[in-house]
């Protein structure tokens, strides 16, 4: 079984405290660093890790994550290094590991390749959030499947209650939530707006457990999003830890245990 | 007018396609702004009302038609007969306030309350504040820190005009990463909140949206020529790609008519091989760029890579999806000049004809001598924009 849908269905609603997912930038801070980054979430408690492949143009980014990108591209950071670096990661990793994108460098190494490779290291999912959700059904859902890699579909507050019902439908693994209009980084806490949206989603019954995203950085954030969904997806937040960290293993390990608020982060 | 629902082979499929071209590339943040736009556009474009108030703004505001004039000591120069539309003479300076003021009224019709735009050597920029200030609607337009410092007069005229240029920062400051910021400021104010892309790029309906604003120049070519020749189509149209707005509208009304050459000029910068260049479809490969499949500069590693060109209009890495299916089609010939073939054009214009281009034009001009034409045949060249805001560029050039 893919190890998200394990993760998923491991964890029954009401038996967990949320579950969280944090996204890191591959090569960053340093080229080499993301396989100690992905370690050390793991070990902090992070329950699913996702891996940004850095992109020169990453117009759903805000500007943390865009810098994050810039320095993990100068570092030399490619799809292909990438998964040179995650070759052996199944022999000390096992928290599902998705890799977040735009689809244009994954379309020039080649959708079947990469699947391919994906599969090859223990990639579980996939999340390219300017690919079309026609073109996905058209073109690669087929490769996707018969390699078992999950394609993580997004919704944010605009999106209709039809197409919800749409993305539920050809998604697996879970979705997306994105807490508000706006792109990585910007806003943080929950809003009223954003409860009646969440609120909104729980009473729509979804096949797929729901991970909020945008905005999460902290114990406060992360809890509130747990209850209106399975848990939630930290970003920006924790690319500012990585960039001011003067000693990873151990600001990564604490970040992940004060957000989760496990009695180790006392040290915080 | 504005181009209503035409099935032609060149043109757009119903699901947003030229050939495997085109698409809405986009993260889901954009999609109810687009579609939005997509379920829209078709139906405003034909409604009577957005016909008459288009067409009134375009004769009386923006100065159409634009003549079509036949140059007679170029064309005695290349021993055949060169005809020129004049785009340079619209206000503002160029072609580009053809697709803003079609924008313009989109947005109001839409009930949009702001405007956003990106814009490289400000043209865009200044077409847009200008349309705002006409509508009286806010306006925000992002330019590349870079560009902003080479386009001082550009930056001062937007401000004059009330709209508030914000430098884009990341990246290459210029304007991929101008359009970038646009988008990103879209997701961020998806509700009242319309995006006018300036050239025939971006996710569907866009290429198809600006084209159709566009088309209003091979439009008037038709008939214009027509008056002049007693034919109607020429046997080449020439015109300068960026994006390829400008190109787009002069092909638009030939693209069915297969013995028209049509003819686009990419930027070679400093030479093709030279690593300073903007020859997208002689250096670029299929690829996703600002929401549309298409052909792109780019890495290996499908990072986008940034162009040169001493016209900041065509220093952008993509084409339209619709060029880029007219390349990969045979439909299109792509043909590129260098910075200097530009600049020599651009003074032979000058001195001949007693029209200074703009810098973005020049290109098209400076193929005037490759393309063989005879002496019984007719070539349009599409001048797109004048020259003003090249002087600087210019003056370094004059002895």
């Amino acid at each position: 079984m893919n190890r998200i849908t394990k993760l998923f269905a491991d964890s029954t609603p009401g038996n967990h405290d949320g579950l969280l997912n944090v996204y890191f930038t591959a090569g960053f801070p340093e080229l080499n660093d993301t396989v100690r980054v992905l370690k050390a979430l793991q070990d902090g408690g992070a329950d699913l890790v996702e891996i940004g492949m850095p992109y020169s143009d990453p117009v759903a980014d805000g500007e943390t994550i865009q810098k994050s990108n810039d320095r993990a591209l100068e570092n030399g950071m490619t799809v292909k290094v990438l998964f040179e670096q995650l070759k052996n990661m199944r022999e000390t990793v096992s928290v599902p590991v998705l890799l977040m994108g735009y689809v244009n460098p994954v379309l020039q190494y080649g959708m079947e390749q990469f699947c391919q490779k994906c599969a090859e290291v223990g990639v579980d999912g996939l999340i390219l959030p300017d690919m079309p959700m026609d073109v996905y059904l058209n073109e690669y859902k087929s490769i996707f499947d018969s390699y078992g890699i999950l394609n993580i579909f997004l919704v944010t507050p605009q999106t209709s209650e039809e197409r919800i019902r749409q993305i539920d439908e050809v998604s697996e693994g879970f979705i997306y939530t994105v807490s508000s209009a706006s792109v990585t980084g910007s806003k943080s806490g929950v809003s009223a707006d954003m409860e009646s949206y969440f609120g909104r989603l729980n009473a729509m019954n979804l096949r797929n457990p729901r991970l909020i995203g945008f905005g999460i950085k902290d114990n406060a954030t992360f809890k509130q999003a747990s209850e209106y969904s399975a848990g939630a997806i930290i970003g920006s937040a924790f690319i500012r830890i990585l960039q001011e960290s003067t000693n990873l293993e151990q600001d990564i390990r604490s970040f992940v245990r004060s957000v989760k608020n496990n009695p180790e982060t006392i040290e915080v | 007018m504005a181009a209503i629902a035409e099935n032609k082979s060149y043109q757009v499929s119903d699901t947003g396609y030229y050939g495997s071209f085109g698409g809405a590339f986009i993260p889901e943040m954009l999609y109810p702004n687009v579609e939005e736009l997509r379920k829209n556009y078709l139906h405003i474009i034909a409604d009577p009302s957005f016909q008459k108030e288009y067409n009134d703004l375009l004769r009386n505001y923006v100065g159409r038609p634009t003549p079509l004039y036949r140059a007679n000591r170029l064309s005695e120069k290349y021993k055949t007969n060169i005809y020129l539309k004049r785009e340079d003479l619209c206000h503002t300076g160029a072609h580009k306030v053809n697709n803003t003021i079609g924008q313009i009224l989109m947005a109001q019709r839409l009930g949009k309350k702001r405007i956003v735009a990106e814009t490289g050597a400000g043209q865009h920029g200044v077409a847009t504040a200008t349309v705002c200030a006409l509508m009286n609607l806010e306006c925000i337009v992002y330019m590349g820190e870079l560009d902003i410092e080479r386009q001082a007069p550009n930056v001062a005229r937007m401000k004059m005009l009330g709209a508030e240029v914000r430098p884009a920062t990341c990246g290459s400051r210029t304007l991929k990463d101008a359009t970038n910021e646009a988008m990103r400021h879209w997701i961020n104010n998806p509700v009242d909140t319309h995006y006018i892309i300036g050239s025939v790029v971006g996710p569907h309906p866009y290429p198809d949206m600006v084209a159709r604003f566009q088309s209003v120049i091979s439009e008037e070519i038709r008939w214009q020529l027509k008056e002049q020749t007693g034919k109607e189509t020429p046997d080449y149209v020439l015109a300068c790609v960026g994006g390829g707005s400008n190109a787009a509208g002069a092909f638009y009304h030939f693209l069915d008519d297969e013995n028209v050459k049509l003819v686009a000029v990419e930027a070679a910068g400093m030479g093709l091989t030279s690593g300073h260049s903007a020859a997208t479809t002689a250096l670029g490969k299929p690829g996703v760029l600002h929401g549309s499949r298409t052909i792109l500069m780019q890495t290996e590693d499908g990072q986008v890579v940034e162009p040169f060109s001493i016209s900041a209009g065509l220093d952008y890495p993509g084409i339209g999806p619709q060029h880029a299916y007219l390349y990969d089609s045979g439909r299109g010939i792509f043909m590129s000049a260098t910075d200097e073939e530009a600049v020599q054009a651009a003074f032979e214009l000058t001195r001949n004809e007693g029209i200074i281009p703009a810098l973005e034009s020049s290109h098209a001009l400076a193929v005037l001598g490759e393309l063989g034409a005879g002496p019984n045949e007719t070539v349009v060249v599409n001048l797109s924009g004048r020259g003003d805001k090249d002087m600087a560029t210019y003056m370094k050039y004059i002895d």
